[in-house]
């Protein structure tokens, strides 16, 4: 019978997504039996990343440093936005590596039904960043239909702006989320983005 | 013949029911709640969807059964090719999952519309005539569904977009214009192609019920009366000039789902709503065959008509023998009595159905 301790464990890793009741009693049986190597190796990693986690002031990821590794990498191309609903959504499209220049999270899509209105939205830091000079925005909503819709309100808003609005042609399944996509399937979306309509 | 070797485990009041040596014709004959309905379901569920019934998957388990059912079936394909085994199985354990398999492997439900279509006509629906105007718009969009493959998730943009809509036309703050622009041009979008969708069923659907017609068989007319533009750019303006009295009213007034399917009698120019009884159901046993007829493309089809000779008199009943005997798929029909079958007993199967148990006769 194990501890109060070590059900507590099993049962935080359980709900990491992946993970289930069995698979977190597994990864706690591994730990415990590497207490001396595993066990204090995973700590160390969860305790940096918890000191250093910091949402990046330009773009909104999530990342240990502040702008995050892709604002402040000298050989992104910063004229280029690529805007996205989610972190999850950065990150699986940056995973691809075919996009070689920044992005911005928006924090979710507009749904009148969910109560997500503009102003729940990272919208202001985007115009600034377009009105402080910028190509090409390209818009990598999710193929839903509050992706799409917010995607739409996003070029009427930046109509005015001397900037190359483009959609990523992602051609998803319907309530498909950017995230699930294959990198293959992502890079031909991405290499078909298409002028917004 | 299409479906046999059929096998029913605890399903509703069925036990452990086969059914072997299946005809063109199959009758389930028996007296009020024997099990004759529970039969045609459970065929219904070797089609994607929710069955003919409508059910959740947990009403179906027998009751004081172990908790899941089985349905399996062997179809010999319409051209001829190696039989195919179809099933659908639902485990005690997971009673709200559906699990498909095609020749023993698992497959998404989808994968049986590959093989068969499966149509109905159940006495819940002898109202729909007389019913509201959405009882008709759905029915509409389920038959368009087998013959415009994207429909479904069509109308679930539409009516995510049309709830989005309605929302900020009825909240307290006036609503964001450029949010409205963007839902306008997403209802606009899939809105016209929802019309279109309808139109070309419609216009297919009476040239079908044209060809078929005969004399002794009513033939309904069908035609649609939208409300508001159908065309994506005239839509999407119409709306946007409505915003004043939609958002009086709070909610969004033009577009799809407020078209109606108005049916009248061809050649009375009566509508269907005021036709007899006994019109009202040839009417619909009509536009279930000329659906059949577009619907089935290649695949073996199963038509599974509830309680269809109550109703019609006997020369009607003799008109639609002689057209289900031309129109080439397997039949389903139920009765209390036998008689009203007479003409086609030579080449039907008949089945004594009683407390869920099946008998050959
Ligand atoms: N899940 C279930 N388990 C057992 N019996 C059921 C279940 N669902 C319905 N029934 C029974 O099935 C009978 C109705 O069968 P049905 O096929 O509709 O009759 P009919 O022969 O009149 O068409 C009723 O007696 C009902 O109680
Ligand atoms: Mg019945
Ligand atoms: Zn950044």
């Amino acid at each position: 019978m194990a501890s109060q301790e070590i059900e507590t464990l099993a049962s935080a890793l359980a709900r990491l997504p992946g993970l289930g009741p069995r698979s977190a009693r597994r990864a706690v049986l591994h730990l415990v039996k590497k207490r001396e190597t595993a066990l204090p190796a995973l700590l160390d990693a969860l305790l940096s990343v918890q000191d250093t986690l910091e949402e990046c002031r330009i773009c909104g990821n999530v990342d240990t440093q502040d702008p995050c590794g892709i604002c402040s990498d000298p050989r992104r191309d910063a004229k280029s936005i690529c805007v996205v609903e989610d972190v999850a959504d950065l990150w699986a499209l940056d995973r691809a590596k075919l996009f070689s220049g920044t992005f911005h999270v928006l924090g979710g899509r507009l749904s009148a039904l969910d109560g997500v209105r503009p102003e729940d939205l990272a919208i202001p830091g985007l115009l600034a960043r377009v009105e402080a000079g910028v190509d090409e925005v390209v818009l990598a909503m999710n193929a839903t239909l509050e992706g799409q819709t917010t995607a739409h309100y996003l070029a009427e808003r930046l109509e005015d702006f001397p900037v190359r609005i483009t959609q990523l042609a992602h051609g998803l399944p319907v309530g498909g989320e950017l995230d699930y996509l294959d990198e293959g399937t992502l890079a031909q979306a991405l290499r078909a983005r298409r002028p917004l309509g | 013949m299409a479906l046999d070797r059929i096998s029913i485990l605890d399903f509703r009041n069925h036990r452990q029911t086969a059914l072997e040596d299946t005809a063109r014709f199959n009758l389930l004959v028996g007296a009020n709640g024997a099990g004759k309905t529970n039969v045609l379901e459970a065929l219904s569920l070797l089609a994607p969807g929710r069955g003919l019934r409508r059910a959740k998957l947990p009403e179906m388990a027998r009751i004081d059964g172990p908790g899941g059912f089985t349905v399996a079936a062997r179809l010999q394909p319409a051209d001829g090719a190696e039989p195919v085994q179809l099933g659908t199985v639902v485990d005690a354990a997971q009673p709200n999952r559906r699990r498909v398999r095609v020749n023993g492997a698992e497959r998404s439900a989808l994968g049986l519309s590959e093989w068969l279509s499966v149509r109905w006509l159940t006495p819940a629906m002898d109202g729909l005539f007389t019913d509201s105007a959405g009882a008709r718009r759905r029915y509409l969009d389920r038959l368009a569904l087998a013959t415009a493959p994207g429909h479904a998730a069509l109308s679930n943009r539409y009516e995510t977009a049309l709830r989005n809509r309605n929302r900020l036309l009825s909240d307290d703050a006036p609503p964001d214009p450029q949010w409205l622009d963007a839902l306008e041009a997403q209802l606009a979008e899939h809105g016209a192609a929802i019309a279109a969708n309808r139109r070309a069923l419609v216009e297919e659907l009476n040239r079908e019920l044209e060809a078929q017609a005969d004399a002794l068989f009513p033939r309904p007319l069908l035609a649609i009366e939208p409300t508001g533009p159908e065309e994506r750019a005239a839509l999407a303006e119409a709306l946007r000039g409505n915003r004043r009295t939609e958002r009086r009213a709070g909610r969004t007034l033009i577009g799809p789902h407020r078209a109606e399917l108005a049916v009248t009698l061809a050649d009375k120019g009566v509508p269907a709503a005021r036709a007899s009884t006994g019109e009202q159901k040839a009417m619909l046993i009509a536009i279930t065959l000329a659906h059949g007829a577009l619907a089935t493309r290649g695949r073996a089809g199963l038509l599974l008509l509830d309680e269809v000779a109550a109703h019609l008199d006997p020369q009607r009943r003799e008109a639609l023998f002689a057209r289900l005997a031309a129109n080439g798929e397997q039949v389903w029909m139920t009765g209390t009595e036998r008689t009203p079958f007479d003409p086609i007993l030579p080449d039907a199967a008949v089945w004594d159905v009683s407390g869920g148990s099946l008998r050959r006769i």
